[in-house]
């Protein structure tokens, strides 16, 4: 189990290596996303649940595929555990809220392909988290693709009724503002440690 | 995840030499779809180290599309995302071990990335809307194709951070030795704002092709 105190850990995974601003990770979600703010904030919730239930999940197959001398396996066996967590939770959504189900639309299967759950679920193996820590690493990492979506989203919808010119319109925008975003993030380095 | 994909209106036999091009231009995965762009901009900060990505997930397209689209006749529906997946994941399982084998550094310098090519999403895409309708040869030549689109988008943003933010090329110095990089292009919003450029760019050049042909008739009706 590694030292690391857990409000390190937390601070860390949301603020200093963002997930989406630093590490270039979900930005399917981020980009695909984040026209409207509600619809920001459901998908961001949903993600953090997805990413805490595989990550306390892949924390005991990887016990348990070293236990069995398999780790070459740990690639397929946690794609397999984050697939099976988003279908659970697309079920659970279903049945629970019909209109937030249609809201994220095509984007809560694709979750399964965003690649900061599986991103997760491999930093917390190489950097040897314990469970406690590896759930606080999963918040963390929740929390701030939220915020980056959040974020995102409002800016978005603010420049919607800017004058903008045709071209910059859509992929381009976003991608400045995600850089612009990326850049006022850099200034949280050195917290945390 | 029920909502079946509608086959691709494609489905009349293509040219081959179609199959590759629109990979590289017209459907560019990176530039046009904006997909498996996790990828395309963590590791692009030098053109080495994007250069290997795009090959590296050009490997795994090509093959995952082969063994899809010849196991397409026995892959149950229900369960056939999941499979696409196991079968991606597979090859990047042997792209991983490769490249580790091949050279340790480059491995570093790729990180976590080379685990993370099971889920860029343009590769269980392509699995989805093409390799699972198509026969094996039209599904190899679809994959090199957005492969090779890959590669050249991928190339092109990762050549410009370096130029700009370490003022070399694959590693050669190309301007004087006094030469301050801009570390901005190096850090991750570098990243985002290459890519706006470049989509910009391309979007200016499509426009004006777009306003071209729509001039081209009425031209040619003056003339007349």
């Amino acid at each position: 189990m590694s030292p690391e105190p857990l409000w390190t850990v937390f601070v860390n995974a949301a603020l200093v290596n963002n997930f989406v601003l630093a590490l270039f990770l979900g930005l399917c979600p981020f980009l695909g996303v984040s026209g409207r703010l509600e619809t920001a904030i459901r998908m961001g919730t949903a993600v953090t649940f997805v990413m805490i239930v595989s990550s306390a999940a892949a924390l005991g197959i990887d016990r348990l595929l070293i236990a069995l001398d398999a780790t070459y396996l740990r690639l397929i066996a946690f794609i397999a555990v984050i697939a099976s967590t988003v279908q659970l939770v697309e079920m659970f959504i279903k049945k629970v809220s019909p209109v937030l189900f249609r809201a994220l639309g095509i984007y809560l299967p694709l979750i399964t392909t965003n690649c900061a759950i599986l991103a997760l679920v491999l930093f917390q193996t190489t950097k040897g988290y314990g469970l406690v820590q590896s759930l606080v690493y999963a918040l963390g990492a929740g929390t701030g693709f939220t915020l980056a979506l959040v974020l995102m989203a409002s800016l978005r919808e603010r420049l919607e009724l800017a004058a903008l010119p045709d071209l910059t319109r859509g992929t381009a925008l976003a991608l400045t503002l995600a850089g612009l975003l990326s850049m006022a993030f850099m200034g949280f380095g050195g917290l945390g440690g | 995840m029920e909502q079946p994909i509608p086959p691709d209106p494609t489905d009349a036999p293509v040219p081959l030499g179609e199959e590759f091009r629109k990979g590289v231009w017209r459907q560019n995965p990176t530039f046009v779809q904006v997909l498996g762009m996790c990828p395309a901009l963590a590791v692009s900060n030098s053109a080495r180290n994007a250069l290997a990505m795009g090959l590296a997930t050009t490997f795994v397209l090509v093959a995952s599309n082969v063994a899809v689209s010849s196991l397409r006749r026995f892959i149950p529906r229900q369960v056939r995302i999941t499979t696409y997946v196991l079968i991606i994941a597979s090859f990047v399982t042997i792209v991983d071990y490769l490249i580790q084998a091949i050279s340790l550094d480059l491995h570093r310098a790729l990180g976590a990335f080379i685990s993370l090519i099971v889920v860029n999403c343009f590769i269980l895409g392509r699995a989805e809307a093409f390799a699972s309708t198509h026969g094996v040869v039209p599904s190899f030549f679809d994959g090199l194709g957005m492969g090779a689109g890959f590669c050249w988008a991928l190339l092109s943003i990762g050549a410009v951070r370096e130029i700009l933010g370490s003022g070399t090329l694959f590693g050669v110095q190309l301007f004087h030795d006094g030469f301050q990089g801009a570390t901005v292009m190096l850090l991750p919003s570098g990243g985002f704002f290459t890519m706006a450029g470049w989509v910009l760019l391309l979007n200016a050049v499509e426009q004006r092709r777009s306003r071209r042909a729509a001039a081209a008739p009425l031209a040619a009706e003056g003339a007349r």
